[in-house]
């Protein structure tokens, strides 16, 4: 009884970091002091408790994905970021906003929906190339999201070459990844995806476990294994689309987060899902907390904070790695 | 459990891999399929257990067509033991039984009091019950093997179905390995069909046996039907000679005698 224990510890300690998050940025502002001043209310409730959330809910959406998509390829180096679909993601948005678009689809903002077509598309082509080559290798699978992401990388600085200045900043600024928003409107848009995207996770835990024991082995103990791959699909790029849609593409949250989780709770998803939940929410708002408050009063992009971290990491993990390509 | 397979084909790729095969099994028979490498007796296997597609012909479990049969109600009749799983598997023993009973959980539901007697009567039908706690890439060959039988067992079906359950293991868990089926049979009632490279457990342990060449089904019958010489010989495209010693009768290829 272990595995609650710990539970209940990742979920108190996300807590305490969304409770003191809010009251550290350029100047600490303690919500309890008598007679706060309008501005650091405003900048206190307005400001910062919908960007702490935000980072919450981004960090935890990342990590989700970064969890389904190793558990389906069986492989720890299987994240957004590394895949490509946080590329692809990325060239829907980029190629949204040079084309100057501004709609809205049942409320859904275009460039969501840009973004989300470009993780659903990445996904597919990755998941092709790495049948075309009949296994889930690590080596297939990086090469794979290395090509990928060249490619929508390529694709990308082509559309900021032929955009003007203010379209070409745009992209750039956004494509460092940021949690900058301000009042609770992003955070009402991003919560649908990432509420749906987490919520068709949650009834895939057992399907995840078995889907590591080999999708033969799991189809023989009846995982209805091309539905499952569809759903985690579906989910992976609601939760990955929606993400890069509003903040840019933020690495490594997503391999980190699972990752770490991982070695405190074991891989059965039953209890790794709710743990990377909470574990990569807690890690995000913890990244975009250091990036408010490095070098105030400026901000440094969240995404360089994470592929800081993140960087190392992988680097760990690859020559850690033991067995070969699996988990 | 029995189960039956009329005119079962399949190809992949233009090469036809089971051509017309038809196989009657009844409830509490230990069927050995024996052949040559490549005869589709992996692939025989994997139909039965539905998981293959594209293959024509019929096969029932218990009288039910298996097309008709969702897959968790397959799962729940019949359980496959794989040949071997390469990768790792970062579960404990009594974990990785668990999930053999995927088929009768919902996506919510944790294990009950019936799932965990069924998870600890399969790991005690093995003999596994002692490593419960261990994690399966710490498990020997055949350790691995059992609680990978403990698994299919966990799942609830009465036919077990494994492809090559003793080769790459040791003697000691060769032997274990038969034996622990042979139980299965006899005293659990289960059908169990497996694959097998080894002509000798497969005459000793087996109350029947099928032969697969080129995807045909060349030959089905009792144990003393396949004391022959000169069909294990078209067989395997290699001479056999049979022996007598000590009252035992042991057929073996000649190639391999001193």
């Amino acid at each position: 009884m272990k595995r609650p224990l710990l539970l209940l510890m990742i979920a108190a300690a996300a807590m305490a970091v969304l409770a003191i998050a809010p009251q550290l940025g350029g100047h600490r502002i303690d919500p309890f002091v008598p007679g706060l001043p309008e501005l650091d209310a405003h900048i206190f409730y307005h400001l910062r408790i919908p960007r702490v959330l935000f980072a919450f809910v981004c960090g935890a959406a990342l990590s989700l994905s970064g969890m389904a998509f190793q558990a389906m390829f069986r492989n720890p180096l299987a994240t957004p970021f590394t895949l490509g679909v946080s590329s692809g993601a990325s060239l829907g948005g980029a190629l949204y906003i040079r084309l100057g678009l501004g709609f809205a689809l049942l409320g859904v903002p275009g460039i969501t929906l840009f973004a989300f077509g470009g993780a659903m598309l990445t996904l597919a082509a990755v998941y092709l190339l790495t049948r075309l080559r009949g296994g889930f290798g690590t080596t297939t699978l990086l090469l794979a999201g290395i090509a990928i992401n060249f490619f929508c990388s390529s694709l990308i600085l082509f559309i900021q070459y032929l955009s003007g200045f203010g379209d070409s900043f745009q992209i750039m600024r956004w494509m460092m990844g940021a949690l900058d928003i301000a009042g609770y409107a992003k955070l009402l848009q991003v919560l649908p995806f990432f509420l749906a995207g987490a919520g068709i996770l949650s009834v895939l835990v057992h399907d995840l476990n078995l889907l590591l024991t080999g999708e033969e082995l799991a189809l023989s103990r009846g995982v209805a294994v091309a539905r499952t791959k569809k759903l985690v699909f579906l989910a992976a790029s609601l939760l990955v689309g929606s993400v890069v849609a509003f903040c840019g593409p933020i690495g490594f949250v997503g391999m980190m987060a699972p990752h770490i989780c991982r070695l405190l709770i074991g891989h059965d998803h039953r209890w790794l899902a709710p743990a990377t939940l909470l574990f990569g929410g807690l890690f995000l708002v913890a990244c975009d907390t250091l990036a408010r408050t490095l070098v105030p009063p400026a901000e440094i992009p969240v995404g360089v904070i994470t592929a800081l971290l993140g960087g190392p990491f992988f680097l760990v993990l690859l020559l850690n790695r033991k067995g070969g390509a699996d988990l | 459990m029995s189960f039956s397979i009329r005119n079962l084909s399949i190809a992949f790729a233009e090469k036809q891999v089971l051509d017309n095969v038809s196989l009657e099994v009844g409830t509490g028979e230990f069927l050995s399929i024996l052949g040559p490498n490549g005869a589709g007796k992996s692939t025989l296997l994997r139909c039965i257990c539905g998981l293959l597609h594209g293959w024509s012909g019929e096969v029932r479990l218990a009288g039910q067509p298996l097309g008709t049969m969702g897959v968790r109600a397959r799962a729940r009749t019949i359980s496959y033991v794989p040949q071997s799983v390469a990768h790792r598997l970062p579960f404990s023993v009594f974990d990785f039984t668990a999930l053999g009973r995927y088929p009768h959980l919902s996506p919510f539901s944790t294990l009950g009091r019936e799932d965990r007697k069924a998870i600890e009567a399969a790991l005690d039908a093995v003999g596994m019950l002692p490593f419960r706690a261990r994690r399966m890439d710490t498990l020997s060959g055949g350790e691995r093997q059992m609680a990978m039988i403990a698994a299919a067992l966990a799942q609830g079906g009465r036919i077990l179905v494994l492809d090559e359950p003793i080769t790459f293991l040791d003697y000691r868990h060769q032997v274990g390995i038969m034996q622990t089926l042979q139980r299965l049979n006899r005293e659990h009632g289960y059908t169990v069909v497996a694959v097998n490279h080894d002509l000798h457990s497969a005459l000793h342990f087996s109350t029947s046996l099928a032969a697969l060449k080129e995807g045909r089904l060349v030959r089905q019958g009792s144990p003393d039907d396949f004391r022959d010489e000169a069909f294990l010989e078209t067989l395997y495209q290699t001479p056999f000679r049979k022996l007598h010693l000590e009252g035992r009768e042991l057929v073996l290829p000649e190639g391999l005698l001193p």
